[in-house]
């Protein structure tokens, strides 16, 4: 599915993607956090960017591990420590490979998702970026296991992820900064369920 | 002494209850890990990390926070300290710290000084 070469490739991506809706991302943030969702995971991203060239011939699994301590040392805000964990977890799966197929992807975001449940003892329904990964990873193994081609599987994802950013419009923040605001959140959708959403679009974009 | 951390998403307020802290208990190590590098809003790392070195001894440290990032920030900085005494608490930042600096100052252990920021929570004000 990809080597290292390409993963580097992937995280440009998501670096550019990130920085192109970063005000978007703070704006999302605003009524039901504290306003600073974009401007964090930019000057996050910014950061793996400057690093990624000392990694850049690493196995897949040190690239996401680096990128994964950038994040947590640069964010500043809870998609430091929620996101690094994600990533780190996600190398922990891939050590020393570098190739990995669609299996050991799905293992990167089983792996990604466990990560952030650990991070934020969160579930799915609490309005939080679990509410797009979860989904979006089920449709990907499914995806996966009816053999379709990596650009299909992961514009699966890529729809049940945006599914799952309309979804947290719908429900009440348990979670997070957002749940003092409480019933107010209704009708807003999640950021951090968007950035990740932006993030899975990053790495379909290098597959279309 | 066992050594206190105060982190916080801004500078100003783990600076504040420090502050506050020594004025009833001026002797204990105590130092404040707020807000990013450039003194903006959010949790640091790297800032966390350093403060709690900076005060470790054998008697340990207690690390307590605000709130969100600065619990998980936390938590990953003491799980890569591996082998060492640091512990979060999970107390009210103003209150317990007050509470964990008097008894921290008195000698106590680190399970006595994270007791008395815990009880400090049930004290009522007024």
């Amino acid at each position: 599915m990809t080597d290292n070469k390409k993963v580097v490739e992937i995280i440009k991506v998501m670096a550019e993607i990130i920085h192109e809706n970063a005000q978007f991302l703070t704006d999302l943030d605003a009524p039901i956090g504290d306003n600073d969702h974009g401007i964090n995971m930019d000057r996050g991203f910014q950061k793996v960017l400057e690093d990624l060239p000392g990694v850049e011939n690493s196995d897949i699994g040190a690239i996401l591990k680096k990128t994964g301590m950038d994040l947590v040392s640069t964010v500043g805000g809870s998609s430091g420590p929620l996101y690094g964990t994600a990533f780190m977890k996600a190398g922990a799966a891939v050590a020393g490979k570098n190739e990995i197929d669609a299996d050991d992807f799905i293992d990167i975001m089983d792996a990604a998702v466990g990560g952030v449940q650990l991070r934020g003892k969160a579930e799915k329904g609490e309005k939080t970026m679990l509410d797009a990964m979860i989904p979006a990873v089920e449709a990907i193994k499914k995806g996966v296991d009816a053999g379709k081609t990596p650009a299909e599987f992961l514009a699966d994802g890529v729809e049940a992820a945006k599914e799952g950013v309309e979804y947290t419009k719908t429900i009440i923040a348990t979670k997070g900064r957002a749940s003092y605001v409480g019933e107010r959140s209704i009708g807003h959708q999640d950021p951090g369920a968007t950035s990740f959403t932006l993030l899975l679009e990053s790495i379909a974009a290098l597959y279309n | 002494m066992v050594g206190i951390v105060i982190v916080s998403h801004s500078k100003k307020l783990a600076e504040g209850v420090v502050e506050l802290s020594r004025l009833i208990s001026g002797e204990c190590p105590m130092v404040a890990a707020g807000g990013l590098e450039d003194g903006g809003f959010g949790t640091s790392y790297e800032r966390i990390e350093a403060a709690i070195e900076s005060v470790y001894s054998d008697d340990g440290v207690v690390v307590i926070m605000d709130m969100g990032s600065s619990c998980m920030t936390t938590e990953m900085v003491i799980e890569n300290m591996e082998g060492k005494k640091v512990e979060m608490i999970d107390c009210p930042m103003v209150e317990g710290a007050a509470a964990a600096a008097a008894e921290s100052e008195s000698g106590s252990t680190l399970e006595e000084v994270k007791q008395a920021a815990i009880d400090a929570a049930g004290e009522s004000k007024f």
